[in-house]
């Protein structure tokens, strides 16, 4: 793969991140010339931005079939990076509608701006191809996080959450580094697709390419929440202003992936498939079952969407143990399920605890009287979580399993249908208390603003579309999947 | 291009339910009239269906066939035989009595008719769908809705329990025969969930062998084979009425109907070297449930059993894998359905008068309520397989086709028929015959209009089906034939 000399088209390939930048500056303006009482409007500017941003980029900066390396072998203009860019600006302005309303949070500028700049630092995370930018463009998505998870200052549990949240990612950064800096000191090359190359050629002893990896792997799993690097989902997702949980269990869990898809794919399969395969066959298993056992205690709901979020991790990881152009497919197309499916989720339980103010489980009762609805959006969410037809979650689960069974690892399919069962005992226990439990409160009324309407609507229209008539989002998963070879 | 018809019958329900639910929850009328007025829609097409299938040209016909997702070969294929149609009207019948029955439920009825035809939708698709995809995708809609219809509307003492078990048991037997239905599609290396295609796949035996439990088993689940039966009783004590008739009548016929169209029609092979296990869980099916059924003192747990009993008659008919027996079984599928729907639909009538189910506290409805009375000895009498009614055309060939197999089963298998007159003769004389106690006396009614009708139909078709057997016999057999030629002969 030749690096290419600089021409203008190349800022095509960048048009996403720099529009950003212009529209977190435009917030940043705004957020000083307006009062305090209309700054809830940022929130509209944010997504109404963000859906510009995004339809210009789908007009304009669409990438070759072929991806090509831009700037100096930074940056890969392809169908991953140019999807995936959408998807994060699309959660990014679902998450900013979700935020609006939400006191101490949804009228500060910086909220918006920190937000648009996490998500600039993912469209970078997913087209970079160069180990220096990627470790930049991690850091990036992940220190306005830290902030945002630790965003009501005033509270206890969610500057603990933030806190933790930098603890912990700094810690898995730094051994991530390490595995960087092993790579460039064995191939002296810091573009991933050189250093490939670089491990092919000089046919290194198999231990030094796979304590790299092992290392790589510590900071991946720390993004995606994987086993043994899952610990500190619970705690963030459950202090982290609840819109801010939500974005970061998909946008920032799927960011997580493409890299691990576009690394292992190009840096690790030439010289060591079976070993990592075998690897991240143990850590699935090990990640579902931990995130679906645990899930099943939990009375807060952002604490059971959080270990569900790592259960997912799990599946997931069944496509990319199954490594072929169907298991890539299937884990970009569970990506697409998971990150609609996740969002409204989330977004339910935010409209929910905006006007009760609990997050437990068991003040959801009644809804369903309450607010037929709402608990309707709920079920659908929480149902296609649990990968039933004819919603995004079944055929998702379905394709990935397929990709398991198709490669002949029948019992890892097993396990993963296994698991899913466990996953619907604990979706069904929350639905029980939408549905069959009654509340004293389930005459009081539950007013939805707005964005809130906007944005479930949207969200749930989706999850129905890409469960029923799956044939586009699985041409377009495919033609991603095959930019990765 | 014709009309569309099986189509039309797979999303009637769906599109009623989702107009349901747009309907402001306090006008509970509008909702009953639309759901009535889906089911009418759906029996008649149904019906139609039924009655034009061209028994003289077989295969499978009113085909339609869309591409779905083409890379993967997934496609909406549908399609009727002489096994499933039978079985679409079921569906069609249950439906419409259904919603006579549930006409008085007053809590939330908006959710319950949506969830309801959900299921509806999902039941019609399983039973028409040629694409093994398309198969699982609708085996899924059709089993979850049971979780809130059940959990919400159900008896109050277990519902919780017995929806959950109900969902995870019916899930894991699914979720198994989806690995194996992905295991057929990429060893057939045709890229396709076909399943008249994949049934000329040519699987090695080896193959068969070792996937036809998971698939097979996996179905029967919810077709309520023993040992994997226990989520049947307490589900269908649990549920309301309707949802009791849709269970028992359709869903389990649902397990039955997947079980032998992808399990024994796909892997043939597998199925001749499993049938001996098939045969003797059948017949612990049988004997076992029949004598639970005897010992039980609520009323709708002698029925949950009798259930249980009679689809391992179904089973055995399967196992035989030869004429006689298939086509009982075929014919069983329909008989035990509406008769087994007549008879929850009975029992949601006494105990929404007297409250209670015991059998020890009840008596002397017949006074009460002639009508119900008639209908339960009529539907009694269909299941001992008295002749002239459908239990006798369907239970008599199983027993001839199982003796061609294996006479000591049969002899075995026949011994229910006592049992189950005893049970049966049991609740018409305690139940329906006795004094009557006198709290019952004052308060207990007959039934209504709606209720009259829905009995009547029910006793009509058992009827029919009785006196005039080749109205069913010949179409099965047709379909029959079908099956028997993927074990190379007639």
């Amino acid at each position: 793969m030749s690096i290419q000399n600089f021409e203008p088209t190349m800022i095509l390939a960048i048009l996403p991140e720099i529009l950003l930048v212009v529209l977190a500056g435009f917030i940043l303006t705004f957020d000083a010339i307006w009062k305090p009482e209309v700054k809830r409007n940022l929130g509209w500017l944010t997504a109404g931005g963000l859906l510009l941003v995004i339809v210009v980029t789908l007009l304009v900066a669409h990438p070759q079939a072929e991806g090509r390396l831009v700037f100096g072998g930074m940056i890969r203009h392809d169908w991953l990076s140019f999807a995936f860019n959408i998807l994060f600006m699309f959660a990014a302005a679902i998450t900013a509608l979700f935020a609006m309303d939400m006191k101490g949070v949804g009228q500060k500028g910086e909220f918006y701006l920190l937000m648009l700049i996490s998500t600039m630092g993912m469209s970078l995370m997913a087209s970079a191809a160069d180990i220096i930018m990627l470790y930049l463009a991690i850091e990036t998505t992940s220190i306005p996080m830290y902030i945002l998870a630790g965003f009501m200052t005033h509270d206890d549990k969610s500057t603990e959450s933030g806190f933790k949240y930098l603890l912990f990612g700094a810690a898995a950064s730094t051994v991530m580094l390490y595995g960087f800096s092993l790579l460039y000191g064995f191939s002296g090359q810091t573009n991933i697709y050189q250093i490939a190359l670089g491990f092919y050629d000089l046919q290194f002893p198999k231990i030094a390419v796979l304590g790299s990896l092992l290392l790589i792997l510590v900071g991946f799993s720390f993004k995606i929440s994987a086993f043994p690097f899952h610990f500190w989902a619970p705690d963030v997702y459950e202090g982290a202003p609840t819109p801010i949980a939500g974005f970061l269990s998909t946008a920032s869990k799927a960011a997580g992936f493409v890299v691990v898809l576009r690394v292992l794919v190009a840096i690790f399969t030439p010289s060591a498939t079976p070993d990592w395969i075998n690897m991240l066959a143990i850590v699935s298993v090990l990640t579902m079952t931990v995130g679906n056992v645990l899930a099943i205690v939990q009375k807060n709901i952002k604490r059971l969407l959080a270990f569900s979020s790592i259960a997912h991790a799990g599946y997931i990881l069944i496509g990319v143990v199954a490594l072929s152009q169907l298991g890539l497919t299937s884990v970009v197309f569970y990506l697409v399920a998971y990150i609609i499916t996740n969002l409204a989720a989330f977004g339910i339980v935010v409209t929910f605890s905006q006007v009760v103010g609990s997050d437990e489980i068991s003040a959801y009762s009644g809804l369903s009287r309450r607010k037929p609805w709402l608990a309707l959006a709920m079920m659908v969410a929480f149902l296609s979580l649990a990968g039933m037809p004819p919603l995004a979650g079944f055929v998702a689960k379905v394709f990935v399993f397929a990709a398991a069974v198709k490669v002949g690892l029948v019992w890892l399919a097993f396990v993963g249908v296994l698991n899913s069962i466990v996953g619907l005992y604990y979706y069904l226990t929350v639905l029980k208390y939408v549905y069959l439990f009654r509340s004293d409160d389930e005459n009081k009324p539950l007013n939805i603003s707005r964005p809130y309407s906007i944005a479930l609507t949207i969200l749930i229209l989706g999850i129905i579309l890409v469960g029923t008539l799956f044939g586009p989002w699985f041409n377009i998963s495919t033609q991603i999947a095959s930019a990765l070879f | 291009m014709h009309f569309p018809i099986l189509s039309v019958i797979v999303l009637t329900p769906i599109i009623a339910g989702m107009l349901i639910l747009l309907i402001p929850s306090d006008r509970k009328n509008e909702v009953r009239v639309i759901a009535l007025a889906a089911a009418t829609i759906a029996l008649l097409l149904s019906g139609w269906v039924y009655f034009n299938y061209d028994i003289s040209t077989g295969g499978y016909q009113f085909i339609e066939k869309y591409d779905w997702l083409p890379q993967l070969g997934i496609s909406y294929f549908v399609g009727v035989d002489g096994m499933n149609a039978p079985l679409v009207l079921l569906t069609g019948v249950v439906m419409f009595t259904g919603v006579l029955i549930s006409w008085g439920i007053d809590d939330r009825p908006r959710e319950f008719f949506a969830f309801l035809y959900i299921l509806a939708s999902g039941v019609f698709g399983v039973f028409v769908a040629q694409d093994l995809f398309m198969l699982f995708f609708f085996y899924e809609i059709a089993v979850f809705p049971m979780y809130l219809l059940i959990s919400i509307w159900g008896w109050i003492k277990t519902r919780e329990y017995a929806a959950m078990k109900l969902t995870l048991y019916l899930f894991i037997g699914s979720v198994v025969s989806l690995v194996g239905g992905l295991a057929m599609y990429f060893k057939s290396g045709l890229n396709t969930f076909d399943m008249i295609q994949l049934s000329q796949a040519n699987f090695s035996e080896s193959f068969q062998v070792f996937w036809f439990p998971f698939v097979f088993f996996g179905f029967a689940v919810l077709g309520g084979i023993f040992p994997f039966h226990n989520w049947s009783p307490d589900g269908h004590v649990a549920a309301p009425t309707a949802v009791s008739m849709f269970h028992a009548g359709v869903l389990m016929k649902l397990g039955a109907f997947a079980a032998l169209r992808v399990g024994i029609m796909l892997l043939p092979l597998g199925a001749q070297h499993w049938r001996w296990l098939i045969l003797i869980l059948a017949l612990v099916n049988i004997v076992y449930g029949a004598f639970i059924a005897m010992v039980q003192t609520d009323f709708k747990y002698v029925i949950g059993f009798s259930s249980v009993s009679h689809m391992g008659l179904v089973m055995l008919g399967f196992a035989t894998l030869n004429k006689e027996g298939l086509t009982g079984s075929g014919i069983q599928m329909f008989s035990h359905g509406v008769m087994t729907a007549l008879f929850f639909a009975v029992v949601g009538m006494v105990y929404d008068r007297a409250h209670t189910r015991e059998i020890g506290e009840l008596g002397g409805f017949s006074k009460k309520m002639p009508w119900v009375a008639i209908a339960f000895i009529i539907g009694g009498l269909v299941s001992m397989g008295m002749p002239g009614l459908s239990g006798f055309v369907a239970e008599f060939p199983i027993f001839m086709g199982v003796w061609q197999v294996n006479p000591i089963i049969a002899i075995f298998a026949s011994i229910s028929i006592v049992i189950t007159a005893s049970y049966i003769m049991r609740i018409i004389g305690r139940v329906f015959f006795g004094p009557m106690s006198e709290e019952f006396d004052h308060h207990v009614g007959d039934v209504t209009v709606l209720d009259k009708v829905a009995l009547t139909v029910l006793c009509v078709i058992m009827i029919t089906v009785g006196v005039y057997p080749s109205i069913m016999s010949r179409l099965v057999s047709s379909g029959v034939d079908h099956i028997l030629s993927l074990f190379g002969g007639v």
